[in-house]
């Protein structure tokens, strides 16, 4: 059943190929999604390097936009809530920053096109270079339409991460394979991100996922959209490199915030999704 | 006011747009990898379609046995001695099955939709006139109908809702963002993005990624070829402007298309200003914007200094989007179409004007096309003919009306 970690990311930062060189055999690699600036904008930095430690091989960080249309409710409700409180890209790239004073996990911006458009392409990959961001998810590019970023992606090195989907074809999958660097990020389910029951997530995965390692032969994949506990993870990324939680995480917050000690709790939640059974012996309330 | 002969036309004949879907450099198709296979097929079987003459055929057919087609070319008399210069008319498609020009579109989309075999169709919608109108062919099919709607409008359309509930449709209130037309879109396309296999969307405008631009500009095409026939009849000869309101901008498209290679005929757009274009309450899309991604395409786009989206405003439920199809960011970039803002006060008032001289209650979507002659009329020399199209009709907008004019009484 296990999978050989096979791929390496072709044109990955060495932050991104460090991760899956030193993944060991039985380990999957965990990508994490948050909304840059929620539950609030003091609390984002704190939060990624606590999923360092407790578990995280990556981290997502969401450039929240007023219309995310690939999104489901609950990232659509972190988006409000982080620019409500008046987050700027400007923030963002400060963020990445902090990080990188102590940390080397890899960081991925995943947003929509035009808050960066607005921005500038050739200021953004600059930028981005600059703070230490390794790569970029833009679910509203398509390969396609890709052609106005590739040459400030190329020159600054900060690759574009595609995505495929059960439905994209053999030719589309060799396509994005060609023109990601880092890893491949594969949508589990034909729908907006949002947590899913175990069982839909799984039926929709196994039969494509032969077919993405047939042909991404060259990035290592994750496996994302639905995953919300160790279990789930486990199943839909046994024969990739691993996995991707993104609504979970944001509702356990949700759950969490503001109450005693919730960092401390929603960090069990993170544990809990890598390391799976060693968190249920401890923590009775999970079953 | 600027005048409207300033345009420079490009000399080639217009062909937009080109095969990946980009009206010079806007379009495209800027959505999830999951839609882009569902895009590609229905490119495929539309391009199968238009050239599948008994396709056409029955398109033609439900136009003029259902939708009531061709429309009238009305004189307006009264309004025309109100000027005292050039002559008016109006393109009638408020007389058109179900009281605007949406139901073009939503005919040509779903004899599609049935043709790929898709029984699910969704749609959005925001004064509600494309939801009646998409409701209304699912009804006459027999097809399941679900219809976006901001919570918002939903109130200020509340007839439009009844209606669309009477037909048979499910109309799911849309709580997100600013609850208007923009927020039930990214609701659509959400539903789309899940239940991508059996469903088919009949988007509403010529908004939206490669083809729906294309496509439902060709679905409204009939407008201007029917205007061409009947003003060379009447007048016998080309018209010399054509009006017409913008919001996505399909029924400007539907009666310009026909005549952008023919330069001799001037043509402008009418935005909708809001409270004024240089205001925040505006939906002024050309006058404020900067060209942006939403929903699927590379078009002009308010957003605020950081890149999101900014919330339109105007009276007129279905011009408050802060997007504008593609092909007309082009044709305002090479100037062979003007696009020029008429507020909310100037639209009210030329609904009452031409309810006064012409006996035609005007959509107010209409009316901001038929204000712009406040500004034309006293610039023409005297026998220019002016066309507008009469997009619709203003019985959805009597609530509103009602409370501008005559104190709420009936809220
Ligand atoms: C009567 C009428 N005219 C115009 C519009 C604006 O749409 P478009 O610009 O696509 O014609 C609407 C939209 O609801 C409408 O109902």
């Amino acid at each position: 059943m296990q999978a050989e970690p096979k791929n390496m990311p072709v044109r990955g930062s060495s932050r991104m190929q460090k991760v899956f060189r030193n993944r060991k055999p039985d380990e999957k690699i965990m990508n994490l999604f948050i909304t840059a600036g929620f539950p609030a904008k003091s609390e984002t930095v704190d939060l990624i390097l606590a999923y360092e430690k407790n578990g995280a091989d990556i981290i997502e960080l969401g450039m929240p936009f007023s219309d995310p249309l690939a999104d489901g409710p609950t990232i659509q409700y972190s988006s409000e809530v982080a620019l409500a409180a008046g987050l700027m890209m400007d923030d963002i790239f400060e963020m990445v920053s902090q990080v990188r004073k102590s940390s080397d996990i890899p960081i991925v911006l995943m947003g929509y096109l035009n808050p960066l458009l607005y921005y500038g392409i050739e200021p953004f990959f600059t930028r981005c270079a600059e703070t230490g961001v390794d790569g970029l998810i833009l679910p509203d590019v398509p390969v396609e339409e890709s052609a106005l970023l590739a040459e400030a992606s190329e020159t600054c090195k900060v690759p574009l991460i595609y995505l495929v989907a059960p439905n994209s074809t053999d030719e589309r999958m060799k396509l994005v394979d060609e023109r990601s660097g880092g890893f491949v990020y594969c949508v589990s389910v034909t729908g907006v991100t949002g947590a899913r029951s175990g069982d839909e997530v799984e039926q929709s995965v196994n039969r494509f996922i032969e077919r993405v390692n047939q042909n991404i032969t060259r990035n290592p994949v994750l496996v994302g959209f639905g995953i919300s506990s160790h279990a789930d993870a486990m199943h839909i990324s046994r024969k990739t490199d691993g996995f991707v939680v993104g609504s979970a995480l944001i509702n356990n917050i949700r759950e969490n915030y503001g109450t005693e000690g919730w960092m401390e709790n929603h960090l069990k939640f993170v544990r809990s999704l890598k390391y799976g059974e060693l968190e249920t012996s401890e923590n009775t309330k999970r079953s | 006011m600027q005048q409207t002969n300033e345009v420079a036309v490009p000399d080639t004949a217009y062909n937009f747009p080109s095969k990946n879907g980009y009206f010079g450099k806007f379009g495209g198709k800027f959505v999830p990898e999951i839609l882009i296979p569902a895009l590609d097929e229905l490119e495929r079987q539309y391009e199968l379609a238009s050239k599948d003459d008994s396709f056409k055929k029955e398109r033609l057919h439900h136009l003029r046995e259902y939708v009531g087609r061709p429309t009238p070319f009305t004189f307006c008399e009264r309004l025309t001695a109100h000027y005292g210069t050039g002559r008016i008319y109006f393109k009638r498609e408020d007389l058109c099955h179900t009281g605007a020009h949406k139901i073009n579109n939503t005919i040509g989309q779903v004899l599609l939709a049935m043709r790929m075999g898709k029984k699910r169709i969704i749609a959005e919608t925001g004064a509600g006139q494309h939801g009646v109108a998409t409701a209304t062919v699912c009804a006459k099919f027999g097809l399941e109908c679900i219809v976006y709607m901001g919570a918002e409008d939903m109130k200020r359309q509340k007839l439009n809702v009844d209606r669309m509930r009477l037909l048979g449709a499910d109309v799911r209130g849309v709580e997100s963002g600013s609850k208007t037309l923009k927020d039930a879109t990214n609701e659509a396309i959400r539903d789309w993005v899940t239940n991508v296999d059996d469903t088919f969307y009949i988007i509403g405008s010529v908004v939206g990624p490669h083809p729906y631009p294309k496509m439902v500009r060709d679905f409204h095409d009939v407008i201007g070829l029917e205007t061409e026939a009947q003003c060379f009849e009447t007048e016998g000869r080309d018209p010399d402007y054509i009006l017409a309101c913008v919001g996505g901008g399909s029924n400007a498209i539907g009666i310009f298309h026909r005549f952008i290679d023919k330069k001799h005929v001037k043509l402008i757009g009418l935005e909708a200003a809001g409270e004024g274009a240089e205001t925040n309450k505006t939906a002024a899309t050309f006058s404020k914007g900067k060209p942006g991604v939403l929903h699927g395409s590379l078009s002009y786009l308010l957003q605020t200094h950081q890149g999101q989206v900014e919330l339109a405003h105007s009276i007129s439920a279905g011009l408050d989007y802060p997007g504008v199809g593609p092909e007309h960011s082009h044709l305002f970039d090479t100037g062979r179409v003007a696009y020029r803002p008429v507020t909310d006060t100037e639209a009210m008032d030329a609904v009452k004007r031409c309810s006064m001289l012409e006996g035609i209650i005007p959509a107010i979507e209409t009316a901001h096309a038929i204000a712009w002659l406040e500004k034309l009329m006293p610039q023409l020399s005297g026998d220019e003919i002016v066309v507008i199209n009469c997009s619709g009709r203003g019985d959805k907008d009597m609530g509103t009306i009602s409370d501008y004019f005559y104190g709420s009484n009936n809220k």
